[in-house]
C-alpha cells in the first residue's frame, strides 16, 4: 500500500479559476515519498512544484484526491494540526523577535516548559553555528545567518516531514554551495525527510535520493537523479536537465533493448528505455555532450574504435569554459556538442572521429 | 589607466544653496509664528490678550490649573477622546482587517463609505447626526459627542493600519500556522506585533482629532462642555491669557502625541 509512505499524493489536483477558465496548477499528481528521503520537486516557475508543496504543507487544499501524512488523510487538515513545518523563500523570520525566539517559536507554541526551551535553543544555535547570534534581531542578519535561523526554527520541534521552498534562491552564488553542503548534511544527520522544492538542477541533482520533474502541474518524471539525467522519460526532461545533443532519426531494427536507428542515411545504435516505438517511425536520439569520445581521424590506436558508433567530424567552434572545453563540431548526422577534458588547445583545421557507446544514446519519442 | 598624479577635482558649486533657506525659513514663519505669539502671551504679564511683552509671569498657568469650569472641560474632553479613539480604534482595526483579508461585493463602496465623515464637512455631518439622534429621541450630551467623535475617528484609525497590513508579508502568518500556532495565536504573536505601531499611530491621531473637535461637537453636545468649546466660549465674553496659557499646554500636548504618531508609523525592520 502506498499509503504506507511518510508522505502520499493520492492523484491530487488543484484548480484555479481565472476568468471563466479552470486552470490546473497541479493535475492528478500521485507521489509517494519515504520516510529518510531527500525528495525534490523540479521545474521551472509555474510547473506546479511549489503548489504541490503547498498541498502538503496544508497552505492549499486540492479540488480532487487526498493527501496522506504517515498513512492518515490530512487533506483538508489546516498547517498547525500537521507534523510538517516549511522552510520558506524568505525565510518569514519574525522581525520582532529575536533570533532565539524565533527559534524557540514552535516550542512555546508547544507550551515547552521554560528551561527545556532553552536548552534545546541554546543546542540548535550551536548545531547551526550561531550560538553568538540569540539576541539579534533578524534583520541584523546575512543572508546564509537568516537561513540558518530559519532551518533550525522548522527543525527545533522535530517534524516528520521537512518542506524547503527554493531555500538558496535569495543567497549569493558563493554561499549557496557552502549552504547546500550543509544542508544535505543536517539531512544526513537528522535521518528526516526532506521536500525540497527547486527550479536548479544542479542542486536537484547534488541533493536528491530521488527528483521529481515536473511540467504544467504534472510530474513528468520521478526516479534518482542517475535515472533523470541518464534515461530521461520524454524530450522535455531530456531538455530540462543538463546539455544534450538530439537527433532526428527513423526507427528500422529492434533487437532487445538495442535499437537501429536512421540517421541522415547513416546507422546508429541506440537504447531503448521505453517499448520500442514501431519500425519506421521516426524517434530522437539523446546522446550527452560528455558521453561523445573524441579522437583524431588519423589515430587508428585509440580505445575508441572499441565504440558502437562513429562519425567523422569537422571542428566549428571551441569555447574554452574553465575546468572543460565545449566543442562543436560538424559531422555527418549533424552539429554535435561535446566536452572535453584537457588544457591543451584544440585546432579547428583538423579533422576527427566522434565516437559513442550504444548505451549512451537514447531512443525517445519525437516530442 | 587613471594618472595618479592629476590635481583633485573641485567640486561643482552649487548655486545659491541660501536661498531655498530663506524662502523655507518665511514659508515656516508664515504658519508658525502665530503659535509662538499664543505661547508668548501666555507668558506675558499684561491682563488682556495682546503684546507688547511687559514681563514674564507663569501666573496665567496657575489661574488656568485653578478654574474650575476649566478644569471640569477639560476633563470631558479627555474622557470623551478616550473612548472616542477606543471606539474609532477598536472598529477601524476590524475594517481594515476586512477589507485587507477578505474579497466581498461593494468592497470599494465600503471604503468610501467609511471614509466619508473626514471627507464630508464637519456641518454636513453634524447636521446629519443632530437630526438622527433626536429622531432617536437621543438626549444630547457627551455620549452623543462621544459617537460622534468616534464616527470621524474611525477613518483616521483605518488609514495607518490598512496601509501597515498591506505591507505585511503573508509568508510570516503562514510560517506561524506552519510551526504550529493556531489562528488566535497567530494575530496575538505575530500579525498584531506586525501591526501594533501602526494602531498606535491611528489610536493618537484619532485622540488628537477628537481632543480639538468644534464643528460637529457645537451640533451634538449638551450642558457639559469640551475644552475647545469653552475656550470658544470665553473668547467672545472675557479674553484673558488664561485661554493663551491653555492653548500652550494643549499645544505641546498634541506635539508630543503628534511626533509618538510619527515615530511610531515606520514598519519594523523585516
Amino acid at each position: 500500500m502506498q499509503t504506507q509512505s511518510l508522505v502520499y499524493l493520492d492523484r491530487v489536483s488543484k484548480l484555479y479559476r481565472s476568468g471563466g477558465a479552470e486552470i490546473y496548477a497541479v493535475r492528478d499528481v500521485t507521489l509517494a515519498v519515504q520516510a529518510g528521503e531527500f525528495f525534490s520537486l523540479l521545474g521551472s516557475s509555474g510547473s506546479g512544484k511549489t503548489t504541490t508543496l503547498r498541498l502538503i504543507g496544508g497552505f492549499e487544499q486540492p479540488e480532487y484526491g487526498e493527501v496522506y501524512l504517515n498513512g492518515e488523510v490530512v487533506t483538508t487538515q489546516p498547517p498547525y494540526c500537521r507534523p510538517v513545518h516549511t522552510v520558506f523563500q524568505s525565510y518569514a523570520l519574525f522581525p520582532h523577535l529575536s533570533v532565539a525566539e524565533n527559534i524557540a517559536y514552535p516550542l512555546a507554541i508547544a507550551r515547552t516548559p521554560r528551561e527545556e526551551i532553552d536548552a534545546q535553543v541554546r543546542d540548535a544555535l550551536k548545531m547551526f553555528q550561531i550560538p553568538e547570534l540569540g539576541d539579534r534581531r533578524p534583520h541584523q542578519l546575512s543572508g546564509g545567518q537568516q537561513q540558518r535561523v530559519a532551518l533550525a526554527r522548522a527543525l527545533i520541534s522535530r517534524p516528520k516531514v521537512l518542506l524547503l521552498d527554493e531555500p538558496l534562491s535569495a543567497l549569493d552564488a558563493k554561499i549557496r554551495d557552502e549552504v547546500r553542503q550543509e544542508l544535505k548534511a543536517v539531512q544526513r544527520q537528522t535521518n528526516l525527510t526532506f521536500i525540497y522544492v527547486t527550479h536548479d538542477q544542479d542542486e536537484a541533482l547534488a541533493l536528491s535520493d530521488r527528483i521529481a520533474v515536473m511540467d504544467q502541474g504534472q510530474v513528468q518524471q520521478l526516479g534518482t537523479p542517475r535515472d533523470i539525467y541518464d534515461a530521461p522519460a520524454s524530450l522535455f526532461v531530456a531538455q530540462f536537465i543538463g546539455k544534450a545533443n538530439f537527433l532526428r532519426g527513423t526507427i528500422v531494427d529492434v533487437a532487445g533493448d538495442r535499437a537501429t536507428v536512421l540517421v541522415n542515411g547513416l546507422a546508429l545504435q541506440a537504447r531503448l528505455s521505453s517499448p520500442a516505438p514501431a519500425l519506421n517511425t521516426e524517434v530522437t536520439l539523446m546522446v550527452r555532450p560528455e558521453r561523445l569520445r573524441l579522437s583524431s581521424a588519423a589515430d587508428t590506436q585509440s580505445s575508441t574504435h572499441f565504440l558502437e558508433n562513429q562519425v567523422s567530424a569537422t571542428l566549428t567552434q571551441s569555447t574554452y569554459i574553465g575546468a572543460v572545453q565545449e566543442l562543436r563540431l560538424t559531422t555527418a548526422v549533424g552539429d554535435l556538442l561535446t566536452t572535453q577534458l584537457g588544457q591543451a588547445p584544440i585546432h579547428a583545421s583538423s579533422s576527427f572521429t566522434l565516437s559513442w557507446q550504444a548505451e549512451d544514446c537514447l531512443v525517445l519519442p519525437v516530442d | 589607466m587613471p594618472d595618479v598624479s592629476s590635481p583633485a577635482i573641485a567640486p561643482r558649486p552649487q548655486r545659491r544653496p541660501w536661498l531655498l533657506g530663506v524662502w523655507t525659513a518665511i514659508a515656516l514663519g508664515f504658519l508658525y509664528l502665530p503659535i509662538g505669539v499664543v505661547v508668548l502671551m501666555s507668558v506675558n504679564q499684561s491682563r488682556i490678550l495682546s503684546l507688547p511683552f511687559t514681563g514674564f509671569t507663569l501666573d496665567w498657568y496657575g489661574l488656568a490649573l485653578a478654574d474650575a469650569p476649566l478644569r471640569a472641560a477639560l476633563g470631558n474632553s479627555l474622557k470623551v477622546a478616550a473612548i472616542a479613539t477606543l471606539f474609532a480604534t477598536g472598529l477601524g482595526l476590524l475594517a481594515a482587517f476586512a477589507i485587507y483579508r477578505y474579497q466581498f461585493w461593494g468592497k470599494t463602496a465600503f471604503r468610501l463609505a467609511l471614509n466619508l465623515p473626514i471627507l464630508l464637512p464637519g456641518v454636513v455631518t453634524g447636521v446629519a447626526m443632530l437630526a438622527y439622534f433626536s429622531s432617536l429621541e437621543l438626549g444630547l450630551g457627551l455620549g452623543t459627542v462621544i459617537l460622534g467623535h468616534g464616527v470621524f475617528g474611525l477613518p483616521v484609525a483605518l488609514g495607518p493600519i490598512l496601509t501597515r497590513l498591506g505591507q505585511f508579508p503573508t509568508a510570516l502568518e503562514e510560517a506561524a500556522y506552519d510551526l504550529g500556532a493556531r489562528p488566535v495565536q497567530v494575530f496575538r504573536d505575530v500579525l498584531f506585533p506586525y501591526i501594533r505601531s501602526a494602531v498606535v499611530a491611528g489610536a493618537l491621531l484619532a485622540f488628537t482629532l477628537s481632543f480639538d473637535e468644534v464643528v460637529v461637537t457645537i451640533f451634538l453636545t449638551g450642558r457639559d462642555n469640551t475644552l475647545p468649546m469653552e475656550i470658544w466660549g470665553r473668547l467672545r465674553t472675557n479674553i484673558t491669557p488664561e485661554i493663551a496659557a491653555v492653548a500652550t499646554v494643549i499645544l505641546t500636548v498634541s506635539s508630543i502625541l503628534v511626533v509618538a504618531s510619527q515615530r511610531n508609523s515606520a514598519p519594523p525592520s523585516a
